[in-house]
């Protein structure tokens, strides 16, 4: 296994809070891993340093062989370079349908008149259905993305970060609001995604990242507190006191 | 389970829309040919084939504008502006070509013929003495070719566009921001032009533009059926194009960034090249739509660029249904002929005993007030119900 994308030292503070301080993060190709941390631990400021929604103060991030800098790219260069992202509330396109939302996403030249002259390929047409399939919605393909449901939504959202073919998926709370049926499935989506690729799920619930079953690292305000197994995580002192211990954990 | 339009593998049947369009003009194109007085019974008379050539040309900017708001969510309160370009454009030839005959006739009679410069000074007076000048800006140093100011018509609406929206696109200013910085631009352009030494003609604008020069034994009614025509045919090609855009994954990536723009970042586009594309298109076409609109109104004056009247446009279309095609022509189509029933003294005053509605005074109130209900209760506009109708059958 090998480094696919390396943070050091970064940090990054709005109008002096510190939102991320001094974090450093590890991830291989293939890796499943799990991030979790209370409210304001800072994952989410994560997910945008590294997707460049957010620039860091401090600190370098490296992707791929060539260690890439990822510092300074614009949020569509990193996402060309295989970096996709999943939001926590579901953004499809409500307007469109499943089928078109899912080829905006195929990976496929991004220049605008590249787009305008594109045509259909087979190939294309053949990824499309077995990423339908694979998340369930292939009896929905033609209806408009907001007549889904919410899971269904949030299953679209992930076949459309699989459509990128990305090398490294980051995923914001994907079982939120979901049945448990659902989540069952939910997790097998990802589990299979991370076979191939590094998959980083960042999530509240805890028995949703039990059953992910992968290495989990906590944060807290805005660094890493501790690394590895689950059940070595919540074991740890630290982590009880400042997370499992609190009340508003795991909602 | 309802299904969308995608499904479809042929171009005509995900947009049948189109065809409805396409036979609609043609059979309305016709109808007006045969009743001209040029060419048909003289049942419509030649002012009215004009105002009906100018509704197509203003057909023709809203559905740009669909495209650029009502596709796009780019809210631009400047389109009127690249329409006056493109009328300015073909007016600066068509006075000079037309005031060139006017003078050569008038030096004719000289026993020594005029020398080139007397002709260009004559020319000049003609043109700018009602500015108090007789030379020729530098804007008109083409103005004597006709090819030139019509790839002019094109290429500076299309560049100030261009430019205008690369800064404010890489900026990312967007929104209503993006709205007032567009209603500056057109504020700022109309104000220039109507200052006397912006070279033209300050806010006497251009006039006489209905006259074409070599057509002057064809009368009017043959202009006008002429102009007519190529006003149609204007909006069919203009309607076709943009219903290709619309239809293309680009047209889906577009809806996308009107949706919702920084998810598209995410997917890997990069957005800001594609507002560029759709706010520059649009601008050309706007420009050529003004191009054919002005030789028919026979007058372009600053007060055309008003801001007023980009928001007219945004008002139309919101009124005809955002995000159609059809529903950006209906809008305009309507509003902008009722507009002149209204104002033109066409519509008869009601006598309410106490107080008379005159509607050159009430129009713009009766539109205010449509333009609130609309919103209110049918906010897909007048295209919005057509849907309705549609889906019901």
């Amino acid at each position: 296994m090998t480094s696919l994308l390396e943070m050091s030292g970064i940090s990054k503070s709005f109008d002096g809070f510190q939102a991320i301080k001094n974090l450093s993060l590890q991830i291989g190709e293939p890796e499943l891993r799990a991030v979790i941390g209370p409210n304001g631990a800072g994952k989410t400021t994560f997910m945008d340093i590294i997707t460049g929604k957010t620039k860091p103060d401090e600190g370098y991030i490296r992707f791929g062989e060539d260690s890439r800098s990822l510092i300074g790219l614009s949020e569509n260069q990193i996402a060309m370079l295989g970096i996709g992202r999943k939001f926590q509330k579901p953004t499809v396109f409500e307007a469109q349908s499943v089928r078109e939302n899912l080829a905006m996403a195929l990976k496929n030249p991004r220049g605008t008149f590249s787009v305008l002259f594109y045509r259909k390929s087979a190939e294309g047409a053949a990824r499309l259905e077995q990423i339908a399939d694979e998340i369930n919605l292939t009896a929905h393909l033609f209806r408009p993305a907001g007549e889904l449901s919410h899971g269904q939504k949030q299953w679209l959202e992930i076949g459309m970060l699989l459509a990128q073919s990305p090398r490294l998926l980051l995923v914001d709370e994907p079982a939120a609001g979901m049945t448990a049926h659902e989540r069952e499935h939910t997790t097998d989506i990802l589990k299979r995604a991370a076979e191939t690729r590094a998959v980083i799920v960042v999530e509240h619930d805890m028995e949703f990242v039990r059953r992910l079953n992968c290495k989990v690292t906590v944060l807290h305000e805005g660094s890493v507190l501790a690394e590895g197994s689950l059940d070595h995580v919540t074991n740890n002192q630290t982590v009880i006191d400042v997370y499992l211990g609190r009340t508003d954990a795991g909602d | 389970m309802t299904q969308t339009h995608s499904q479809r593998s042929s171009f005509i049947g995900r947009n049948p829309s189109v065809l409805y369009f396409l036979a609609a003009l043609g059979l309305f194109t016709a109808l007006v040919t045969v009743m001209s007085e040029a060419v048909g019974t003289g049942l419509v008379s030649t002012s009215f084939v004009k105002t009906l050539g100018k509704t197509l040309c203003l057909c023709l900017v809203a559905i740009a504008m669909d495209v650029v708001w009502g596709y796009c969510g780019i809210l631009s309160l400047g389109h009127f502006a690249f329409f006056g370009i493109g009328g300015y454009a073909i007016g600066m030839w068509l006075m000079y070509a037309r005031t060139e005959i006017i003078v050569a006739d008038s030096l004719a009679g000289q026993t020594i013929p005029p020398t080139p410069q007397e002709i260009s000074d004559a020319i000049g007076n003609q043109i700018f003495g009602v500015v108090g000048s007789s030379d020729f800006p530098l804007i008109w140093a083409f103005a004597d070719s006709l090819w030139i100011q019509l790839a002019f018509v094109v290429l500076i609406p299309g560049a100030l566009a261009l430019i205008f929206g690369w800064l404010a696109f890489r900026s990312r200013v967007n929104g209503v921001y993006l709205s007032i910085l567009t209603q500056a631009m057109t504020l700022a352009l109309a104000l220039y032009l109507f200052q006397n030494d912006s070279g033209l003609r300050g806010n006497n604008g251009l006039s006489g533009l209905q006259n074409i020069p070599g057509f002057a034994d064809s009368g009017q009614d043959m202009v006008s059926i002429v102009f007519f025509l190529a006003s149609a045919l204007a909006l069919a090609l203009g309607y076709l194009f943009f219903a290709w855009i619309t239809d293309s994954k680009l047209g889906n990536i577009i809806q996308a960034i009107r949706d919702d723009e920084s998810r598209v970042r995410f997917l890997g586009y990069h957005v800001e090249s594609y507002k560029l594309f759709v706010f520059t298109i649009t601008a050309i076409v706007a420009g050529i739509a003004g191009a054919l609109y002005y030789p028919q109104a026979g007058i372009i004056n600053p007060a055309e660029i008003a801001p007023i009247a980009s928001i007219y446009l945004a008002v139309w279309v919101a009124i005809g249904g955002r995000g159609r095609l059809y529903g950006a022509v209906i809008g305009a189509a309507v509003v902008s002929l009722l507009s002149s029933w209204f104002t033109g003294g066409g519509a008869p005053s009601i006598d309410l005993g106490v107080y008379t509605i005159h509607w050159v005074d009430w129009w713009l109130v009766l539109l205010g007030l449509s333009f609130v209900l609309i919103t209110l209760f049918a906010p897909k506009g007048i295209g919005g119900l057509f849907d309705k109708l549609v889906r019901k059958s």
